[in-house]
């Protein structure tokens, strides 16, 4: 069984080295699959990160009658945090709003102004975060309750509701075409790492017959070649994190200039074993399922 | 032991000939037997259902306790380690040296590594190729090449070595030798089928020849000679 074993290792690596530039073209091709692989996964956490980001600047903010008490405001935050759609309500009472203020205008006109005036004219608001950027319309409509008439001053909903059904189809675009896109490429890469192999093992059809006729069993013939699947796949994914580098470290300042708060490079850095990881499997998985497959149509007989 | 009971082949082409029509033969241990007739006549038809590589359409096989027409592929392989098979374009594997190509015929069946280091030699020194072992195919000529594919046929002692025409492509000189190597083997107690339509061959040996003509046995003489139907 050992011997067995090893010898298909021997062979499958004997074959890598002495098809050449077939072992060459095969690897290629199975490089720029698992690059496409890599690059969709590095794409993916791009524009989600971008989404995040855009997501965590919607907000809604309610606004109180300066004469609203302190009580009901606070049973309002309760309830809106009752909402299983809401994820934050930040209340700024009406004195953090003057400090607020004063602190921005210490030393201009509206700051002295202000000082003039007796009483604060500043009014009490809730800053409220949805789960979901699609959910806000469902809470601006919850604050349109009859009963908080009294107390509401005004809900920033309706002048935003613009700008967040807008930021929503974006949004949804890029998540739906982002997939589409992750699903056209690794099918397409799949495809032609197969085609790929089946060619390899296309030329390498008489060799099978023969294997045949010397009395060899099916595992023997497939070994070779599943070993060989598995080598490709293991280089191809090296290859490809070792191309992945300069890309990355390239596309990195561009990537800043468009979204501040990401960094590409730290992502792939600290995120580099679980990538290659990924890679790898991915490799060997396409490598030897491919060559598994492929073999079948010659084993017949 | 060989036997063919009343066996037909008819290949799914669009022609209604059968390649074999209700052919009977027995062979013994330790013959040589010459398999003789025009192409088309069914001689390679006869070797190709011998090994298993192709299914008779009617008809019994029998090759020693094995019942080759009922075989399942997957079973195939163990029969094809009793046959050692030559053919006229020798189908070595071009990526694998001679040597290589011979113990290949070893590790297929499990040997340790041992005895494959100690046989291999020994036979290409018996094919007269001990010079030339490392050689890749590609670097060897014709009679070279059926010489590697002669040690791999013999190299696990098979029963039988079946030659299908393995003088075809081969001068005279070279001819006579693999003949040679054919009749050294036999001597050491191996079954030989030689398909031929080599005249000279034939009646060198003076040995069984079976004659077929349009898928028929229409002669099966021992000291058989090369005869014009």
């Amino acid at each position: 069984m050992v011997t067995t074993f090893f010898r298909l290792i021997k062979y499958g690596l004997q074959n890598f080295l002495r098809n050449g530039w077939l072992s060459v073209a095969t690897l290629v091709v199975m490089t720029l699959a698992l690059s496409s692989f890599l690059f969709l996964m590095i794409f993916r956490f791009t524009t989600g990160a971008v989404l995040t980001t855009l997501e965590d600047k919607i907000d809604i903010s309610v606004y109180f009658k300066t004469s609203a008490p302190e009580d009901e405001i606070l049973r309002l935050k309760k309830s809106l945090e009752d909402l299983s759609d809401v994820k934050k309500v930040n209340y700024i009472s009406r004195a953090d709003a003057l400090d607020d203020f004063k602190n921005k205008h210490k030393n201009d006109a509206a700051g002295q102004a202000l000082n003039e005036l007796k009483d604060n004219p500043f009014s009490a608001s809730l800053n409220v975060k949805a789960k979901d950027s699609e959910k806000y319309a469902i809470i601006a409509s919850y604050l349109e309750n009859e009963g908080f008439k009294q107390i509401i001053e005004k809900v920033t909903y309706a002048q935003n509701q613009l700008v967040i059904e807008r930021m929503n189809s974006i949004i949804n675009t890029v998540n739906k075409s982002g997939f589409a896109l992750a699903l056209i490429f690794a099918i397409t890469a799949i495809l032609v790492a197969f085609n790929t192999i089946w060619l390899a093992m296309y030329s390498n059809r008489e060799e099978i017959g023969i294997m045949r006729l010397v009395g060899a069993s099916n595992t023997f013939i497939r070994g070779p070649f599943v070993v060989e699947g598995v080598v490709y796949g293991l280089l191809a994914a090296f290859l490809s994190l070792i191309l992945a580098i300069p890309v990355v470290l390239t596309a990195n300042p561009w990537v800043q200039k468009v979204v501040p708060d990401i960094s590409l490079r730290s992502y792939f850095v600290s995120n580099f074993f679980g990538l290659a990881g990924y890679q790898i499997l991915f490799g060997i998985l396409l490598g030897s399922v491919s060559s598994f497959i492929a073999i079948r149509r010659y084993l017949k007989v | 032991m060989i036997v063919f009971q009343n066996v037909s082949k008819i290949y799914n082409n669009h022609s209604s000939s059968s390649a074999l029509d209700g052919v009977s033969f027995k062979m013994n241990p330790n013959e040589f037997v010459s398999l003789v007739g025009k192409s088309g006549a069914g001689k390679s038809t006869i070797i190709k259902l011998l090994i298993g590589e192709e299914k008779p359409s009617k008809g019994r096989i029998i090759f020693g306790s094995y019942e080759v027409n009922k075989l399942k592929p997957k079973e195939m392989p163990k029969l094809r380690r009793h046959i050692g098979v030559i053919f006229q374009d020798f189908r070595l594997l071009s990526n694998k040296s001679a040597y290589e190509n011979v113990s290949f015929a070893l590790e297929v069946v499990g040997y340790p590594q041992q005895e494959i280091d100690e046989f291999v030699p020994q036979v290409l020194d018996m094919v007269g190729l001990s010079e030339k072992m490392h050689n890749f195919p590609n670097e060897l000529s014709g009679g070279e090449k059926q010489r590697v594919a002669i040690a791999r046929a013999m190299i696990h002692r098979p029963e039988v070595i079946v030659a299908d025409e393995p003088t075809g492509n081969l001068d005279p000189y070279n001819t006579w030798e693999i003949i040679k190597l054919l009749m050294k083997i036999n001597e050491l107690g191996t079954t030989v089928i030689l398909a031929t339509h080599d005249k000279e061959v034939i009646n060198h040996l003076s040995r069984r020849v079976i004659t077929l003509d349009q898928g028929k046995i229409i002669r099966d003489e021992e000291k058989g000679k090369f005869m014009l139907i």
